[in-house]
């Protein structure tokens, strides 16, 4: 660790994968719930463990996304983090509002919640993914603007480089999209289209930005290789995210009310969404080919290779799958979206927090060279159940949305989507096995960490 | 093809490509703002279906079902419900909603559930008269059966 404020990082990486064991698990709640209806019912209905299972996705998420801005700008400016006791005090805030809202979901029934937290005064609440009550979104604009702060503080005073500006580009877009939260039309239809200027905007375009700065700074310090050339790529790719990613928010513009004229433009700026994150793997694979150092923590570039094509594949081959308008016609609002969504907030994001804790943690902890050689391989056992693991319930899914759109779309013999669904209990299962290797995959990643070092 | 491409052409492609966008992007808004109004058929929206909206919100019923084909998978698609369970026919589908909704959950072992919301008679024609508004919106012929 070159600068002492890089340890802020670590609560924020502990928190992140601490969600992400809850995340898991409120998954499995789910799945168990999808076969056996009356699993836990009425004590947690499907769409409050929906909610808390998104909601910690999210909020684990940011706590990566923190933590690996805080672990990488001091290296990338050159000098000690504006006020490392400002990230602290965020963390704690963060971790507070981020407990307060899951308790509430648990245990206080939506409406009452609703009541309790102000909604009247300015209703936000009950949308997908945006259901926080007011003062948990209002704590969020607070988390973000000081974190922002924190690191433009920093880069103000310390070296620039395409990394930090893009960075920060991304985080000024984050924050400015969340804003949209905020704005709820009594018309559904101008609800919808503004309700995904946060989510389409964030995850299609603000945090892909995010992720190509991650990225191209642990390519940099596992390969050795030239900076010059790694901006190049960074540049590249994050073009092809504006130019297809701003424009491509229009296939959520198809059939929810919104003009003609986004089949057309919907269809044809996302049929090139695939690109960046083709873009991301040959960046991955061409860097790793001609690294100018042999690092010894090569899981974390197995990580990084690894996020290139998994967001490539979950991201792009299965975004692109359902993402012409004729096409969409018949999945929209399947199962087969619910696929989409698992493998690519996997693939790009969550891969892309594993990747920065697995090249920053052991550092963090002491062990400048990564975890021992014994570590790496529980590691890596641990990257192939959380990939298999991924890739099988998102193949599930899959089948479960094509079940779904035979039954109740193609035809004249259409069966219900109640009756269709319990058709499927022998995909869901399924579905919740290989969620179970994710679990485990989790686990395993966790207990890498602590496997003794061997005696030299 | 990369070793072609120099780092300030990447740069260039990046701002200029990213502002155009965002620019095509800025005025499309304008014009679908401009446009929901008579897509969604806002004249009929009256203050029973903005009660019916926030009812919806209030109880999270995006949490289980999709309208519009957006929210979650676990129960039907809502927005033409109004032609599936009320055969497009204002009274009978409240007549259908005032006992569904009162009726829940039902009493079916591993059938999944839907929460009872104890709503009230008002409550529960407010969100019948969102979900037939809903159901007049021009969403380019979307869904495309009854069964959603």
């Amino acid at each position: 660790m070159k600068y002492t404020s890089q340890a802020v990082a670590k609560p924020y990486f502990i928190f992140a994968l601490t969600l992400l064991a809850g995340e898991i698990l409120f998954g499995l709640l789910m799945g168990i719930q999808y076969i056996y209806g009356d699993f836990l019912f009425p004590l947690i209905p499907f769409n409050v463990l929906r909610m808390v299972h998104t909601n910690l996705l999210i909020v684990l998420l940011l706590n990566g996304f923190m933590g690996a801005t805080y672990y990488l700008i001091p290296e990338e400016t050159q000098r000690e983090l504006w006020s490392p006791k400002l990230a602290i005090i965020t963390f704690w805030i963060f971790l507070a509002a981020g407990v307060a809202t899951i308790l509430g979901y648990l245990f206080v029934p939506y409406a009452t919640l609703t009541e309790i937290t102000f909604n009247e005064l300015l209703p936000t609440m009950g949308r997908e993914f945006l259901e926080q009550p007011l003062p948990t979104k209002v704590g969020i604009v607070i988390v973000a603007l000081s974190y922002i702060f924190n690191v433009g503080m920093t880069v103000l005073k310390g070296r620039k480089t395409v990394i930090t500006t893009v960075l920060l580009t991304g985080l000024l877009g984050l924050a400015v999209f969340f804003l949209f939260a905020f704005y709820v039309p009594d018309n559904l239809v101008a609800d919808k289209f503004f309700w995904w200027f946060t989510v389409h905007l964030w995850v299609e375009a603000t945090w892909e930005l995010i992720l190509g700065a991650i990225l191209a700074f642990v390519l940099i310090k596992t390969t050795g290789v030239d900076r010059e050339h790694i901006d190049k790529w960074l540049y590249l790719i994050i073009a092809m995210t504006m130019l297809s990613g701003i424009l491509g928010t229009g296939h959520h513009f198809f059939y929810m009310g919104a003009p003609e004229y986004w089949l057309w433009i919907g269809s044809l700026s996302s049929a090139v969404e695939p690109l960046p994150f083709f873009l991301m793997i040959l960046f991955a694979y061409t860097m790793a080919r001609e690294r100018k150092i042999q690092h010894e923590n090569e899981i974390a570039l197995t990580w990084a290779k690894g996020t290139a094509v998994m967001g490539f594949l979950g991201a792009g081959v299965w975004g692109f799958m359902h993402t012409l308008a004729p096409v969409n016609m018949y999945t929209h609002g399947t199962q087969l979206t619910a696929a989409h969504g698992h493998l690519s907030f996997y693939g790009a994001y969550v891969m892309i927090v594993f990747t920065v804790i697995s090249y920053a943690m052991p550092i963090l902890r002491g062990r400048p060279h990564g975890n021992s050689k014994k570590a790496q391989k529980v590691e890596l056992t641990s990257f192939w159940m959380l990939n298999i693991g991924m890739v099988g319930l998102t193949l599930a899914l899959t089948v479960a949305g094509i079940t779904q759109i035979m039954d109740q779309r193609v035809g004249t013999d259409l069966v219900s989507f109640m009756e269709s669904q319990a058709s499927m209990t022998g995909i869901y299962t399924i579905r919740l096995g290989f969620g179970l290797l994710v679990f485990a995959g989790l686990m395993t990643y966790v207990y890498s960490f602590f496997v003794k070092e061997e005696a030299k | 093809m990369t070793e072609r491409i120099t780092k300030s052409m990447a740069k260039n492609i990046y701002y200029g490509g990213g502002t155009f966008a965002l620019l095509i992007f800025i005025a499309l808004t304008f014009d679908t703002v401009h446009q929901i109004p008579k897509r969604s058929n806002e004249v009929n929206m009256t203050p029973s279906v903005v009660a019916g909206k926030k009812i919806w919100e209030k109880n999270d019923c995006v949490g289980c079902h999709t309208l519009v084909g957006e929210g979650a998978y676990y129960a039907p698609e809502l927005k033409n419900v109004f032609q599936r369970r009320g055969g497009a026919d204002e009274a009978s589908f409240k007549a259908y909603m005032q006992g569904w909704m009162a009726a829940q959950p039902l009493n079916e072992p591993n059938r999944r559930k839907m929460p009872q919301f104890n709503l009230t008679t008002d409550e529960v024609n407010n969100l019948a008269d969102f979900l037939i508004w809903t159901s007049e919106v021009d969403a380019n012929e979307w869904p495309p059966t009854i069964e959603g």
